[in-house]
């Protein structure tokens, strides 16, 4: 390295380095040189120097030119002009601090969707053949059973789960208030997928189960498949005994998935007993719950009472349980006969 | 000594990057013509002083303009980028105030509609749009949060044409024909919304996942059609 090329070449890269750290650091350029120069034993400490001040002139010269732009009239002083000039160029590393710093912190909130990224990385095929397996319980419940920490699935099918409510409530043909249906509907879905996840995770925490919050979500919404299955067509063809059928071999082809999966991931016979009691009469109470609550109930009453005296307040909201359903009819039965 | 390896550094890559240009060379009788000038692009200053000071309704103009432009591309799904590349959310908001405005009177108990039904669907759409959005960029989509709104929100114009036919059909008589002729109506413009959404969305979606973005669209334009199906007015 000869000093005339080394000298070229350092000045060239002395004005891109200027550069450089004018965009990283604030303040004065004493600070930058004393934080590079930590060690000299790679280059003589002459260079360094000579580095030094060269960036020193420089910056004297941007300084100048800044407040030069900026004020003609003050040209007095040239340490006041260049004090000036530094000055201005802190204030606007500030702001420029303050903004990255904001931009980076909406950056992060940003981000913080890609932390779901990996549970959606799925294929077609993939979704098809869990929405099948689902259905299958496993027989080999001796070792642990893998459990696919896949959210899109899941969540596809609560959305599906409200789509069909919505449309059994619609077909009960009653004129219900449109803003009961879609919240309650939406509400009831997530709420017990989100909800009884929740429970079940706490319960598997307490008796020592091997699965996480993640693989219990997708568990019980891979178990929804059944409900959306079972209420598709019941809600369609209205029969109560094809309801019971569905309800104890699909539901429960669906219920005894679950059920191994969990049972071979949990050691001791009361804890399994626990979990998967508890998991069993959750999901298949939920199913009857679906279908009682959201459909034709008034059937009975309908064909009993015919004729123009129908008492009114028969078509209510269908969101109400089962039990004041049957108080309400035996009501509507009474005041509909002394009519 | 970091500042040393970085000078020795640049050096060698000059040297490496005009090592290939040494043997490049220009016939002299050939003339070499051009402008030693660069033009100068700083007409943007004057532009954004000048559409501060043009009259409110040439703005409103060319909002419409560029609104009733992409009506078009949703009534004609081409795959032109023109709805992608400037997105806006007016005509979605105008769709969606219109559509919550005619589903309102369908509910028995007068005493207290209105305000549920139109903030129920105003929230199932932007909502519904929402999610689809987030769903479609967790699935490795290169479309953006405002893009995939705006194409989502414009094409609920079909049904939004539905919605109005069934209102008409509907002023006409409840009876089974009506209840057929609104059902080939909403199911063709249902058809109509889904396709023409999807010829927009899916194209950025890499190839093998088309379907896991269609099917939420789907469902999304399923409910909105149902609410539309299944209105009765009072």
């Amino acid at each position: 390295m000869s000093a005339p090329a080394a000298g070229g070449g350092r000045s060239g890269a002395a004005a891109d380095w200027g550069g450089f750290e004018d965009n990283m650091q604030g303040g004065g350029s004493a600070v930058i040189d004393m934080e590079n120069m930590d060690d000299t034993s790679g280059s003589s400490f002459e260079d360094m120097g000579e580095m030094h001040q060269r960036m020193k002139e420089e910056e004297e010269d941007e300084a100048e030119g800044e407040a030069g732009a900026a004020e003609e009239e003050d040209g007095e002083f040239l340490g006041m002009k260049g004090l000036r000039g530094q000055l201005g160029r802190q204030v606007a590393d500030q702001m420029w601090q303050v903004g990255k710093r904001q931009a980076s912190r909406a950056f992060s909130l940003y981000a913080n969707i890609d932390i779901l990224r990996p549970y959606f990385d799925v294929e077609p095929v993939q979704v098809r053949a869990r929405l099948l397996e689902s259905m299958i319980p496993v027989k080999m419940i001796n070792f642990p059973q893998k459990i696919a920490g896949e959210l899109y699935g899941p969540l596809m099918l609560v959305f599906t789960l409200v789509a069909i409510l919505l449309h059994g409530m619609k077909t009960s043909d009653t004129i219900i208030r449109e803003g009961t249906l879609m919240g309650t509907a939406i509400g009831t879905c997530f709420g017990y997928w989100l909800g009884v996840s929740s429970f079940m995770y706490f319960l598997a925490y307490l008796c020592n189960a091997q699965i996480t919050m993640v693989q219990m979500l997708s568990l019980l919404g891979y178990g929804l498949f059944g409900h959306c299955i079972t209420l598709f067509v019941t809600y369609n063809i209205h029969f109560h005994s094809l309801f019971y059928i569905f309800w104890l071999g699909v539901g429960g082809l669906s219920t005894l998935r679950m059920v191994a999966v969990l049972v071979s991931r949990t050691v001791g016979h009361t804890q399994r007993l626990i979990l998967c009691g508890t998991l069993a009469a959750l999901h298949m109470l939920f199913l009857l719950y679906l279908h009682f609550a959201y459909h034709k109930v008034v059937e009975g009453i309908l064909d009993t009472l015919e004729g123009p005296n129908m008492p009114p307040f028969q078509r209510v909201a269908r969101d109400i349980p089962v039990v004041s359903n049957a108080v309400l009819n035996t009501t509507a039965k009474a005041v509909a006969l002394t009519l | 000594m970091g500042a040393g390896l970085y000078f020795f550094l640049s050096k060698a890559l000059k040297t490496v990057q005009f090592a290939g240009l040494a043997d490049v060379s220009i016939s002299e009788d050939i003339p070499v013509e051009g402008e030693i000038t660069v033009p100068v692009g700083s007409h943007s200053p004057e532009d954004d002083f000048s559409t501060l000071d043009e009259p409110v309704k040439d703005t409103i103009m060319r909002d419409l303009k560029a609104v009733g432009k992409k009506f078009v591309h949703v009534m004609y799904p081409k795959k032109s980028s023109a709805l992608l590349r400037d997105w806006d959310l007016w005509g979605p908001l105008v769709l969606c105030v219109s559509l919550a405005l005619m589903l309102q009177g369908g509910a028995a108990d007068s005493k207290d509609d209105g305000g549920p039904q139109f903030a129920e669907v105003f929230v199932i759409i932007w909502f519904g749009a929402v999610v689809i959005t987030l769903n479609s960029k967790l699935l490795g989509g290169t479309i953006s949060f405002f893009q995939s709104l705006c194409v989502l929100g414009y094409c609920v114009l079909p049904l939004t044409v539905a919605m109005l036919v069934c209102r008409l059909v509907l002023l006409a008589g409840a009876g089974t024909v009506s209840f057929i002729i609104r059902l080939i109506v909403v199911v063709a413009m249902f058809a109509w919304s889904t396709l023409a959404s999807t010829a927009f969305l899916a194209d950025s979606q890499p190839p093998n996942r088309k379907a896991l973005v269609v099917y939420p669209i789907f469902l999304f334009y399923f409910v909105i059609s149902w609410m539309i199906l299944t209105f009765t007015p009072q």
